[in-house]
């Protein structure tokens, strides 16, 4: 398969960005769309250019580095999926395909397709935590009792990967998904309880602080999580959140 | 006003345009009701609707309401803008490509448009009724003694295309400014409950086919209530 590309190119932060086209040849439909990169970086080390920054590591799904906007969607055009396990079988023969990194004054882009996404280890830093550290006793989980349907929700919460695309894909460039799914992977679960309000407080007043827009409910990024996480975590969070503000907590 | 105390963060901001957009839900209810006694006013030559008009600016409860409507519609106006103008900030550079309708609905990525629309039809509306009931020339009307504002008379000859030669433009606005209404509750009603976080796998499905029924419904209403003035005058 032969594609055009129209690749985002922005040598650094305070650089001026560009959309430059490239062609590449010879790709195979079992090809992810980061080894399609990797062939066309190949192409332009061996010309003498600059290949292009991008961010993966795990490329399996599961760590949420791999940040491309593909086509007008975050990840690409494939429901629940990472860009790493995006494959060129989801594309057409000779498509022109545009790639740009997350769109967000929160996530400064560092190079090309690469962004800063430390503002979401600073709104984990600010609440996403249990102070408490468990004794090592194995025992500790099983002896609390957790309903199942809780432990579902808790659990489907923590499957968010931190990969940002609520973020990219959100008109406003809102963070809730991300942060709605960080507070309620607690909330949910008595171990969470003695500083759910606190967190919530915390959590979301760093997010305003880094500059992410707000939530209009337009649902666009729970369509576009790659894990699926629910609007249910948002509406919790905004619960708690009003609650914490009433009682004072 | 937005920068600081309660409406400091982002989820109050959010609280704020929800509880006075539900509010204003409830006025839409209220002025509906209102309004359709006009369907039958003919009939009486206007007393009902000018009696109910009387009541409706003169109760003190009534205008209680009235002072909470003004001030939702002022603080759902200046709230969404200033949120409305966040985004834009968090933003700065927008894509090349964008298939936005591949993930959200139309009027969920489109509130402000419409509620710009919704806003303009506002500004007539208030200037040819209510600004004519509250200041303008109303001639006095005597029911058993009691001296009202015919304020039917005022309505009727406006949507009449023999007194009013504006009265076809005039329906076509307004019918610009309840399809704009009924797109902004499309979403707007159900998202309210989402915002204070009223959200549960039993009631979600019923708010939100709620929210569908009255955002079709009530412009519908409102529309069919005029066209059938101007219809029967014509
Ligand atoms: S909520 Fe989904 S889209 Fe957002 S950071 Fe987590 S996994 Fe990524
Ligand atoms: S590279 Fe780890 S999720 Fe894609």
């Amino acid at each position: 398969m032969d594609f055009t590309l129209k690749i985002w190119r922005q040598e650094g932060p305070q650089e001026q960005g560009r959309m430059e086209t490239y062609p590449v040849t010879g790709i195979t439909g079992d090809m992810s769309f980061l080894e399609m990169m990797d062939v066309l970086n190949d192409q332009l080390i061996r010309d003498g250019q600059d290949p292009v920054a991008f961010d993966h590591d795990c490329r399996e799904g599961i760590c949420g580095m791999c940040s491309m906007f593909i086509n007008g969607e975050a990840h690409g055009p494939n429901r629940k999926t990472t860009t790493c396990q995006l494959h060129m079988r989801s594309f057409k023969d000779g498509e022109t395909i545009y790639i740009e990194p997350w769109r967000a004054a929160a996530f400064p882009v560092v190079k090309d397709l690469a962004v800063d996404r430390s503002a979401f280890d600073r709104i984990i830093q600010s609440g996403g935590y249990v102070s408490v550290n468990s004794s090592g006793n194995p025992l500790d989980a099983n002896a609390i009792p957790v309903p199942k349907a809780d432990a579902d929700d808790a659990f489907n919460a923590a499957t968010c990967i931190g990969c940002g695309a609520c973020v990219a894909t959100c008109k406003n460039a809102s963070a809730m998904l991300f942060v709605s799914a960080k507070v309620s992977q607690f909330a949910l679960l008595p171990q969470g309880q003695p500083e759910r309000m606190s967190r919530v407080q915390r959590m979301v007043d760093q997010m305003d602080k880094e500059g992410f827009g707000n939530c209009t409910n337009t649902g666009a990024c729970e369509v576009e999580c790659p894990k699926g996480i629910s609007l249910d975590n948002i509406a919790r969070m905004n619960r708690d959140y009003l609650k914490s503000k009433v009682t004072g907590e | 006003m937005a920068q600081n105390g309660i409406l400091q963060s982002s989820l109050a901001k959010k609280y704020a345009m929800a509880v006075t957009g539900l509010f204003l839900c409830l006025f839409l209810v209220g002025h509906l009701a209102g309004n359709l006694q006009l369907l039958t006013a003919a009939s009486d030559g206007g007393r009902q609707f000018n009696e109910y008009a009387k009541f409706m600016t003169t109760f003190p409860a009534v205008k209680v309401l009235s002072y909470l409507t003004y001030f939702s519609v002022l603080f759902h106006l200046v709230d969404g803008v200033v949120l409305s103008l966040q985004n834009r900030k968090a933003r700065p550079v927008r894509y090349a490509m964008e298939r936005a309708s591949t993930n959200a609905g139309w009027s969920s990525r489109n509130m402000m448009l419409l509620g710009t629309i919704v806003l303009v039809f506002l500004v007539t509306h208030m200037q040819n009724f209510w600004w004519q009931m509250h200041f303008g020339e109303v001639a006095m009307i005597d029911y058993d003694g009691e001296s009202v504002k015919d304020l039917y008379t005022v309505v009727a000859a406006f949507f009449n295309p023999e007194m009013n030669r504006w009265a076809l433009p005039a329906i076509g606005l307004y019918l610009l400014g309840q399809f704009a209404l009924g797109f902004h509750l499309w979403h707007g009603f159900s998202s309210g409950f989402q915002s204070v976080g009223l959200r549960h796998p039993r009631y979600t499905n019923i708010i939100s086919c709620l929210g569908k029924a009255f955002s079709v419904l009530v412009p519908v209403l409102f529309s069919a209530i005029v066209v059938f003035m101007y219809i029967t005058q014509a």
